[in-house]
């Protein structure tokens, strides 16, 4: 290793120390007697499943929940974290997930809240403006003091985030997966910030479960499953597959064994297509493409740039503005309108980003949800009632087949963990064995294992000569599944690519816009 | 001259109505920038009313009123705030029980303490609030024109109304300007922003809905023993409704909440002089018809004339750490 000031300071005690951090939700215990021990001026990453405890973890560290038992100790010191008050006075920063930002204010203003160093904020507001110019050009962060944050871009905003913790003095800046939202190019500059905060002796808590991240960035690495911690490595002594091995706790299938597609007719024609959004704001233009039996066309893009409002389009859900969509022999479009009722007696299926809003309803038992849409179907009732016995098979049937744990029908459908949830509405849309399926984010906040699942049954269901469109912010998705990939920016198509000649620079380029 | 006479009368009218209006309307402000929805307005407003009343009638001392009206209905402030903030209960219903226990509380502790049907005892000119006398008003009110709003729409009107007017300004300057400004309007759109900035939601939530329930306690107190000279039942009328109207209209912002009020006040002054007036082609025109028009009013303005009104993001949701 070369001489950082992380070498320099390493004969101090570490930047943090968690000592038998135990946090239990009812009956989940998110957190088992964990340790951790970050040393200062390191990056340090966190992985684990969703649902391993990272995010439990830190927010404990942050103060925003409290430790059933278990000691902090920051900078050799142990420190009483009640509330976030206590960890910002120890020098504790956390960039959230969800930005901790309020959108019609400005950027000022944002930093600010909170430390405004007195009642009158004009008194202070010059000293800060000035404070702000200097952190932003100390670390390259660029943003307007005077921008309304709710008109920025999503990379800007978690600028913002990031200057507002440097602004109170954070020495330690946890952040909670930081790059689900950025463009590839957007993360590469969040790289460049975190390794300046480094060169600066700034303590950085990485929290993610993307491996690339882990070996592009840390210093070390600490992974966690089912709310333990399971192990330590120096990244430079670490592997992908090692780390892999240990998040999921048995070896992890990396390559997706796909047979060459065999390509049929045209099962979905989409002929420029124009959709408007709640508000009224244009967001598909005039978008054509063609799904054809046999393979998946992949929709790649930063989410927000139409993707949500053309599936809803594609499902019957959103009207059409212009253009059309032909599916199983039957035309839509403005004129002629079809609602998700008859595109499912055309063959379409839907698969929706959303689960817990449009994909099932998180207050029904399993069974419910496992006919949610196809209700009316014969095969489910009895005379004017429902079969209930006979929906309790056919959801345990759905169950089995599609490992939906735990396989009990009658379960809220609020109690199954986001996988579960996910496979039970797959197993759904999957069984009526439609010509076309729709699927939006298949694999959003899903652990690894239940991503397999998943990634096998669609190309199953792709090499029985279905016709799959597939959207998704995650790039590897895309690129493992896809046969044929489209990327979208700002409601249009700009580039289609095939799997084997696309890299991920060139993906980036094309969802920045930039191509 | 003629064009004078009539209009003089009719601003100093749309002042007197537009009081009440506009402290309930920047009492709401507070509230519900901080994320606290009010339908309560209207009880508070009438507890405040019952309670400066009964209070200047027994002691004869209207300021002792006025003290005991901004007590009265900031307790019923901290109240919707328990509900709201520390229970977490939903602030719409929060706010109805308080209108429906008060609109039956006043009228019962009346009967009790009073019986005289519900209502106080007429109060004497010294338990009530003036009315202010400009300066150099005999000289000035000799010229034409100028002189007659001089005296009766700058002058001539009730102590309260000049603080009342200042008021706007005021919670203008404090959101704008202030820490406490700065961070109501933070809690109103982000709590979690708020929260993890290491500042007490409850906190600011409580506070902002005690300055609502004193605000509301003015307005009583004007209704009842500046405006009015003891309390009758149901004396605030809808005005609490009203107010919320003129907030909504006005964006949640200070100087056009303060527009809205005036325009509700100066519609409810026109109808007022319209009772009885004979239209060329339709006759005269109904008393109930004149009284419906500003709520008439109120649906069309609010039905598209003032755009899309965006309250607070985080308005009416209680705060909650989820998992």
């Amino acid at each position: 290793m070369v001489a950082s000031p992380a070498r320099q300071r390493d004969a101090t005690a570490p930047a943090v120390e968690l000592r038998g951090i135990d946090k239990r939700f009812g009956t989940v215990h998110a957190n088992r007697s964990v340790d951790l021990v970050v040393q200062r001026g390191h990056i340090h990453g966190l992985i684990g499943e969703n649902g391993a405890g990272k995010s439990t973890l830190m927010s404990i560290l942050y103060g925003f929940y409290t430790a059933d038992s278990g000691d902090i100790l920051v900078g050799g010191k142990e420190v009483r974290i009640a509330e976030s008050r206590d960890a910002i006075a120890a020098g504790i920063e956390m960039v959230h997930q969800h930005f901790m930002l309020v959108d019609p204010m400005t950027v000022l203003e944002n930093v600010i809240l909170g430390v405004e160093g007195g009642a009158l904020l004009r008194r202070h507001v010059p000293k800060a403006r000035e404070e702000l110019r200097r952190i932003s050009a100390e670390y390259g962060l660029n943003v307007d003091p005077d921008a309304v944050v709710g008109d920025l871009p999503v990379g800007a905003q978690q600028r913002v985030e990031i200057l507002k913790a440097l602004y109170r003095g954070a020495e330690i800046l946890i952040l909670d997966e930081p790059t689900g939202v950025l463009t590839p190019q957007e993360a590469t500059d969040l790289f460049r910030v975190l390794a300046a905060l480094r060169a600066q002796g700034k303590t950085v808590i990485l929290v993610t479960h993307k491996l690339r991240e882990i070996m592009a960035i840390t210093d070390r690495v600490s992974v966690m499953r089912a709310g333990q911690m399971v192990g330590h490595r120096d990244t430079a002594d670490t592997s992908r597959e090692e780390l892999g091995e240990l998040m999921i706790g048995r070896k992890l299938a990396t390559r997706l064994d796909k047979a060459p597609a065999n390509i049929g007719a045209v099962a979905l024609e989409v002929r420029g297509l124009s959709v408007r959004d709640i508000q009224g704001v244009q967001r598909v233009k005039d978008v054509s493409f063609a799904v054809r039996a046999g393979e998946i066309v992949g929709i790649a893009g930063v989410s927000g740039n139409g993707q949500t409002e053309l599936m809803e389009a594609l499902a019957g859900m959103r009207r059409l503005e212009a253009g059309s969509v032909t599916v199983g022999g039957a035309t839509v479009s403005a004129e002629h309108p079809a609602f998700a009722d008859r595109l499912r007696k055309l063959g379409m299926a839907h698969v929706p980003e959303d689960r817990l809003r449009t994909g099932l309803v998180p207050a029904f038992a399993a069974r419910e949800s496992a006919i949610l849409g196809y209700q009316d179907d014969p095969m489910y009732s009895r005379g004017p009632l429902l079969d209930w016995p006979g929906i309790d098979r056919h959801t345990q049937g759905l169950m089995e087949k599609y490992e939906v744990k735990p396989p009990i029908s009658r379960l809220r459908g609020a109690l199954f963990s986001g996988g579960n949830q996910q496979k039970l509405i797959m197993a759904r849309e999957m069984e009526r064995d439609p010509t076309v399926l729709l699927v939006g984010q298949p694999t959003r906040g899903v652990d690894i294992g239940g991503i397999d699942f998943i990634h096998r049954r669609l190309i199953a269901m792709r090499d029985r000569g279905k016709a799959i469109l597939l959207v998704s912010v995650e790039l590897d998705e895309i690129l493992r599944l896809s046969d044929r990939i489209l990327v979208m920016f700002d409601g249009r198509l700009v580039g289609e690519l095939l799997p084997e000649n696309a890299d991920e620079r060139q993906l980036g380029l094309l969802m920045a816009g930039a191509a | 001259m003629e064009q004078l006479d009539q209009i003089v009368p009719l601003l100093a009218a749309t002042i007197r109505v537009a009081v009440p209006l506009i402290l309930a309307g920047i009492a709401g402000l507070f509230s519900e920038r901080s994320g606290v929805v009010d339908v309560g307005l209207e009880g508070k407003m009438l507890a405040g009313a019952f309670a400066a009343a009964a209070v200047a009638s027994i002691t004869g001392s209207v300021w002792l009123g006025l003290l005991a009206a901004i007590g009265v209905a900031g307790v019923l402030g901290i109240l919707h705030g328990f509900v709201c903030i520390t229970q977490r209960g939903d602030q719409v219903v929060s706010g109805v029980a308080v209108n429906i226990l008060i609109s039956g509380l006043t009228m019962t502790l009346g009967l009790a303490w009073f019986e005289q049907g519900g209502q106080t005892p007429p109060l004497p000119a010294s338990a009530r609030f003036g009315v202010v006398v400009l300066p150099f008003s005999e000289t000035i009110g000799q010229i034409p024109g100028i002189g007659r709003f001089y005296t009766e729409v700058l002058g001539g009107q009730n102590i309260l109304v000049y603080p009342t007017f200042a008021l706007v300004p005021l919670a203008w300057w404090v959101l704008g300007s202030t820490r406490f400004g700065l961070r109501i309007r933070a809690v109103g759109e982000s709590p979690a922003a708020v929260d993890t900035a290491g500042i007490s939601v409850v906190r600011l939530r409580y506070a902002a809905v005690l300055i609502a329930g004193a605000l509301c306690g003015v307005a009583g107190a004007y209704i009842s023993t500046a405006q009015g000279a003891g309390f009758v039942r149901d004396m605030t009328g809808g005005r609490g409704f009203l107010a919320l109207a003129a907030l909504v209209l006005g964006k949640w912002r200070p100087w056009p909440t303060l527009f809205g009020c005036l325009l509700f006040a100066a519609l409810d002054a026109v109808a007022i002089r319209l009772q009885g007036v004979v239209l060329p082609g339709i006759g005269a025109v109904p008393v109930e018809f004149v009284q419906t028009i500003p709520y008439i009013m109120t649906i069309i303005l609010l039905a598209g004339f003032v755009g899309r009104a965006i309250p607070p993001k985080a308005s009416g949701l209680p705060y909650v750490k989820d998992r």
